[in-house]
């Protein structure tokens, strides 16, 4: 199977693995293969593997084909038309405005976050205290039940149906996992690497730049991906903050699209699969990363 | 760490980089702290989502309060979070443990276990909508008269549904933490059960259960409280029908605020979610014992 090789090109390869090194001999005692293991294992990848597969095949049906043939049964003749009618109702749009999305929020999300882990690991005092406990606070609440009050200052504000009215307060959702996982991190930086710097007279912002940075760089990429995969799937701002075509986004797009579109399932479908092509070349290119990223700082 | 030669230099710049975090602060306070109490404030108010808020005191409590459909969402809220978890757990840490193995064809199967990750709970809602037509679906592309049912219109059986595909979308990510969990054991602690002529099973129940405990509890936690957050899924899946059966809190929220145009009712909702919210994180870390924090760094 292509996608289980780890392609070599991905620069940052030696990246981050939460993984220990030492679990290769814990394996080479198991004489029996675990039978029960095994069939419970291949039961479950049915259990992922089948809705996959359906939604593929589908997608590549006529709509002729889709009411005749057996669901589960490839079509007979493979039709791309789906994707055709997809990529012309403006599907590239809601791409662009996904990325835009995504990175306007990531970028400075990670950017403060980063900062501020800096000031709760270095710092002391009241103040960063209370500002570390306030956002590990915002990690215990269900922020999504404040949409009401959101939706009323992104509308006084003027910003109802734009991009910035998702990247905003999707920056705010963002930092407190971030800064939380990048302090843990930055704690493990040695004291005198820091101290030493200090003796040279170092300022904090050119100690955070040029030895916490590099020094939690994977982290970084985690928590940038972590917060880069719930950006892009988001799906309530949008639906609450944005109503026109022009600043419509993906996971929405899927939505309006199976509204317009209903009696054409195989279309529906095709607009799954291309929704979710980004990331599944990311899958391909950096899986390493994209898992890492994926479970943050919870499994370190 | 290093007390000795970094106290005196400590003393002298007490408190630095306590600004870093200000960009962060703000940030939060602005888009999360303010909602958060303006939710609360909006509680009290009347407000149709267009015209002037007025104060109205406690009628939307009460309107919230004393109508059943509240009761209901809250019913079904706790028994999604309940099925889910039922679920998701076992089912998350065995795969974890599974997944953990060294065997080529467990890293294999690992690559297609986490393919749901990369699609959003819209794509994932829609896909398992055409899944489950009881004419152009799973049931009669297999032919099974048992899996040829009305999935998403029997209120008997929905709701056991939408906990599947619950499952389907989120098993992989907490698999993917008690993967980690499981890679962390000292490999030492199974060599001396070996010798001792422990069999797999009890090598699972007395190393690999209580060496994953702070996994179980972080896992636990983010599948009790993400279950307050199962919005955008049931939202595009069922709508929260047929008739109430599962129409969650949160979904509750949303369709009292942006359909029915009832602000104030809808905020009184969102301050009940969020005491739910904090209430349960709160249970689950008492429970959990001691800062988790502290417990990750002696672990590594």
């Amino acid at each position: 199977m292509a996608s289980t090789t780890q392609l070599p090109a991905a620069p940052e390869a030696p990246a981050f693995t939460p993984a220990t090194p030492r679990q290769s001999s814990s394996r080479a005692r198991r004489r029996r293969p675990n039978l029960p293991g095994g069939l419970g294992g291949w039961l479950w990848l049915a259990v992922i593997v089948l809705p996959i597969y359906y939604v593929v095949i589908t997608s590549l049906k006529n709509q002729a084909g889709f009411f005749t043939t057996n669901p589960m049964l490839p079509p007979t003749e493979p039709t791309l038309d789906n994707y055709k009618l997809v990529l012309e109702n403006d599907f590239a749009r809601y791409f662009v405005n996904s990325v835009i999305v995504t990175l306007g929020t990531v970028i400075p999300a990670l950017f403060v976050s980063f900062m501020a882990a800096y000031a709760i690991v270095r710092g002391k005092g009241r103040f960063v205290n209370w500002t570390n406990n306030l956002f590990l606070l915002g990690l215990a609440i269900p922020l999504h039940a404040t949409i009401i009050p959101i939706y009323w200052m992104i509308t006084r504000a003027h910003l109802y149906d734009t991009l910035l009215a998702l990247i905003l307060p999707s920056i705010a959702f963002a930092i407190p996992v971030s800064v939380l996982i990048l302090s843990n991190f930055m704690r493990d930086v040695p004291n005198e690497l820091f101290e030493s710097m200090r003796l040279d007279g170092c300022s904090d912002w050119a100690m955070l730049w040029r030895l916490a940075l590099p020094m939690t760089k994977p982290a970084v990429i985690t928590v940038g991906i972590y917060n880069a995969l719930h950006v892009w799937n988001g799906f309530l701002f949008p639906l609450i903050l944005t109503q026109s075509p022009a600043t419509r986004v993906l996971p929405l797009s899927l939505w309006t699209f199976q509204g317009e579109f209903s009696v054409n399932i195989p279309a529906v479908l095709a607009s799954v699969v291309l929704a979710t092509l980004p990331l599944l070349v990311l899958y391909i290119v950096a899986r390493r990363q994209l898992i890492s990223g994926l479970t943050a700082g919870f499994s370190k | 760490m290093t007390i000795t030669s970094s106290n005196r230099r400590r003393a002298r710049d007490a408190g630095p980089s306590g600004w870093l975090a200000a960009p962060a602060l703000v940030f939060f306070l602005v888009f999360a702290v303010v909602p958060l109490a303006g939710v609360v404030f909006l509680s009290f108010t009347s407000w149709d989502g267009l015209r002037e808020i007025r104060l109205e005191g406690l009628a939307s409590w009460t309107t919230v309060l004393t109508d059943p459909v509240t009761g209901n969402a809250l019913l079904v809220t706790a028994k999604i979070m309940f099925f889910s978890f039922i679920v998701q757990a076992p089912i998350s840490l065995l795969l974890g443990v599974f997944t953990a193995g060294s065997q080529k064809y467990r890293a294999a199967l690992a690559v297609l276990y986490f393919l749901p990750l990369l699609l959003s709970s819209a794509a994932v809602a829609i896909a398992f909508k055409a899944l489950l037509d009881p004419n152009f679906g799973l049931g009669p592309g297999l032919q099974v008269p048992i899996l040829i049912q009305d999935w998403l219109g029997n209120s008997d059986l929905v709701l056991f549904v939408v906990v599947f595909v619950i499952a389907w979308q989120f098993v992989p990510f907490h698999t993917l933490i008690y993967q980690g969990g499981v890679r962390q054991i000292p490999t030492s602690l199974y060599e001396a059960a070996e010798i001792d002529g422990a069999g797999r099973v009890r090598q699972f129940l007395n190393i690999t259960l209580p060496q994953l405990k702070y996994t179980i509890i972080t896992s636990s936690t983010l599948m009790v409280v993400g279950s307050l957050a199962y919005f955008d899924l049931i939202f595009v899946l069922t709508g929260g029908g047929p008739g109430y059966s599962t129409r969650l809190l949160p979904l509750h929220m949303y369709l009292t605020g942006f359909k029915a145009n009832d602000m104030g009712a809808a905020s009184a909702l969102g301050v009940i979610l969020i005491v739910i919210g904090l209430g349960l994180a709160l249970l689950l870390q008492r429970l959990g014992g001691k800062n988790r924090n502290d417990s990750q760094l002696e672990g590594a």
